[in-house]
């Protein structure tokens, strides 16, 4: 859609080795850092122009703090961030306020992310006024009345308050709020997961809808698969602050090549019962380590079904051939744009 | 196999400053000795209010169980007194709440706490008890359950947890359990341990199990049948295979049609079902799902009966028998874009 003329690379977002640690403190007075909460240790990822990513990922996984660090909503510890080709770790303030114009976010929570003593209207025209987006009161209100029909709500509704909405009314709410600055990006931190089922499908047909009409470039993040494969174009799984796979969408369902991916498909069930009957599945053990002491090596090793000696040992994965420098397994390409992290597969 | 549990016009409404919700509406249905029965319906459906009157704990005021019948193993639970009722809880009955992070008592050891009920059912001493709750810990695959027994809730994640409170409703050998949103809290790699793990308890003890949940899958992979809850009536019930391949009411082929499902390969555009469910306080006369309905004719104002439309397969539907047709017509339509 753009008329841009300059050469533009085909990654509107590039990640390279972001780390994000939460210091872990100790003592009343005389705060002392204690461990890191290794929440990211190492993320690359790339998304290109007009397209989806899905990213999915049990609890505690860094999903979001992925998405916050993409945003500089946390400063990553360490790492890159290209936006559009522009480096963002490194912009102030300033300049972040006027890059977040063309990033926006769409919060998982729809009851905790609405300002409850701000009319609808109010919170989807508060972008339009801090960006000056708008030149009269009128422009502003016809503005908010064409953002609350786009997200399928009644424009006379925009003097209505947040506890005034269902769920779903509200997560619309939330995006017309991300979609009120005309961005190209949106990180949606799991839009759909505090809905019923039911209205969980509009909310996503919304969204399918939105993303062709604005040619949007989605970061869509959520721990149901199902969802998560229906929107994306591409899916990258993580675990424990690592994204150990990435694959396009049918690819990834077809043949999943990284054990955790694979325990983590045959995990979620199919509303069918017969297709159910004939599945074969893979129960994980274990829970998930803590990411205050992540395990050594590959950190999936503590619950994988085909782990072997070597995949314990930072030494041996420093030199692996497929192992990375920081004694992790490193996320390579196996064909078609299908990347895998584990030194078995 | 034998009717375990018989529930008749069950009736149970909530008295607020804003007028009588009717959260179950004359709901029937029976559990089959040994079965897993599964309850599927969206928020405030009724489903959890009606498990909940089984065991009589509605908080009354505001709630009333208003009428209708219990019948468990001949009894009707409604018309026996309090304490006759208490020998059931826990100890004929289990039950499974949703939240293990709250439903623990954060104060006392998992063995103070899985040792009550063989104490008070089973007139075990404590001793006994604690060498009981180690055996069942190790049933729901806890690891080194004879020193973690003594540990507190917070020491358990959320996932042992939950095996914490499975193992607590199977102490007592019930011949039911009632597990409410058992794995909703949990991510879906632990949430299939711990399905795995109530599946194989409860087929080795022979209890019923009866699943209530807002998930279609996890129904289908466990239940023998299911019921389908709208608006605090039954919207259909039947065989698993019978509900998913052959939906008889338009709010279950709805609901099955709007979730996306894993193995699809082609991006279909979901099939949503427009609209909010009703204000249970004001609700429209006739069919409960008549204004989301797209099937619905004037014969929907008046309220359709459940009926039996095939061989253990009941609907409260009044097009139930020309649905399939309808709806194969109606997909077309959305293909040519005519709606």
């Amino acid at each position: 859609m753009t008329t841009d003329t300059r050469i533009q690379s085909e990654n509107l977002l590039e990640v390279s080795g972001m780390k994000m640690h939460f210091p872990v403190t100790a003592g009343m007075i005389f705060k002392k850092k204690i461990a890191d909460i290794k929440a990211l240790d190492g993320v690359d990822m790339q998304i290109k122009r007009g397209e989806t990513l899905g990213l999915v990922g049990e609890s505690g996984c860094g999903k979001t703090t992925t998405g916050r660090c993409i945003l500089q909503l946390y400063k990553p510890t360490e790492g890159s961030v290209k936006f559009d080709g522009q480096e963002l770790t490194t912009m102030s303030t300033k300049e972040l306020r006027s890059i977040r114009k063309r990033m926006q976010i769409i919060f998982q929570d729809p009851y905790g992310s609405l300002n409850p003593r701000m009319s609808a209207g109010n919170i989807i025209g508060e972008p339009l006024i801090i960006h000056k987006m708008t030149n009269s009161k009128a422009e502003w209100r016809d503005r908010v009345a064409e953002l609350l029909t786009i997200v399928g709500l009644n424009p006379a509704m925009s003097d209505r308050f947040p506890h005034e909405f269902s769920g779903g009314q509200r997560q619309r709410i939330g995006i017309a709020r991300a979609l009120a600055v005309n961005p190209d990006f949106i990180v949606c931190d799991e839009p759909v997961s505090a809905l019923d089922v039911s209205i969980q499908a509009q909310v996503i047909n919304l969204m399918e809808d939105l993303r062709s009409q604005f040619d949007l470039t989605l970061l869509f993040i959520a721990h149901d698969l199902s969802v998560v494969r229906h929107i994306s174009d591409r899916i990258a799984v993580m675990y424990l602050g690592h994204i150990v796979e990435v694959a396009e969408r049918l690819e990834l369902y077809e043949n999943p090549l990284h054990p955790y991916t694979q325990a983590l498909l045959s995990a979620v069930p199919i509303p069918d019962p017969s297709v159910e009957a004939a599945r074969e599945r893979t129960v994980l053990q274990g829970d998930v380590p803590s990411p205050i002491r992540p395990p050594e090596g590959c950190v999936f090793h503590t619950r994988c079904p085909i782990a072997i000696d070597d995949c314990h040992q930072p030494e041996v994965m420093r030199t692996h051939e497929f192992g990375s420098p920081e004694g992790f397994p490193g996320l390579r390409d196996v064909g078609n744009g299908h990347q895998v992290a584990c030194i078995r597969v | 196999m034998a009717t375990l549990l018989d529930i008749r016009n069950l009736e149970t409404h909530f008295f607020t400053d804003e007028g009588v919700v009717k959260a179950v509406d004359g709901v029937s249905y029976d559990v089959q000795e040994g079965e897993t029965l599964g309850i599927v319906g969206e928020s405030g459906c009724g489903k959890s209010v009606g498990a909940m009157s089984i065991l009589r704990l509605i908080a009354e005021p505001p709630g009333k169980i208003m009428g209708g019948e219990v019948i468990f193993e001949g009894e009707d639970l409604l018309k026996i007194d309090m304490n006759d009722m208490r020998n059931i809880r826990g100890n004929k009955i289990g039950m499974i709440f949703q939240e293990p992070m709250t439903s623990l008592n954060p104060v006392l050891t998992i063995a103070r706490q899985m040792a009550e009920p063989l104490e008070l059912h089973h007139k075990l001493t404590y001793e006994q008890a604690r060498s009981r709750a180690i055996e069942l810990m190790q049933v729901v695959g806890i690891p080194g359950s004879e020193t973690r027994v003594d540990d507190y809730p917070h020491q358990f994640s959320g996932g042992m947890r939950q095996r914490v409170m499975i193992a607590i409703g199977l102490s007592c050998n019930p011949r039911l359990l009632i597990a409410d949103e058992p794995t909703t809290a949990l991510d879906v790699t632990i949430q299939a341990q711990v399905l795995e793990v109530m599946q194989a308890a409860s087929l080795e003890t022979g209890t019923a199990v009866m699943v209530i949940t807002h998930n279609l899958g996890v129904v289908a992979r466990y239940a023998h049948r299911v019921n389908v809850m709208y608006a605090g009536r039954m919207a259909e019930r039947g065989s698993a295979i019978d509900i998913y391949h052959r939906p008889k009411h338009p709010y279950t082929l709805g609901l099955l049609q709007s979730v996306p499902r894993l193995d699809a390969m082609e991006r279909e555009r979901l099939h949503v079902i427009e609209g909010l469910p009703p204000d249970l306080i004001d609700m429209p006369p006739g069919c409960p799902f008549k204004p989301r309905c797209p099937f619905a004719t004037d014969q929907c104002n008046e309220t359709p009966p459940l009926r039996e439309v095939a061989p253990g397969h009941f609907s409260a539907c009044w097009v139930a028998d020309d649905l399939d047709e309808l709806n194969k017509k109606r997909i077309e339509k959305i293909q040519k874009g005519e709606i």
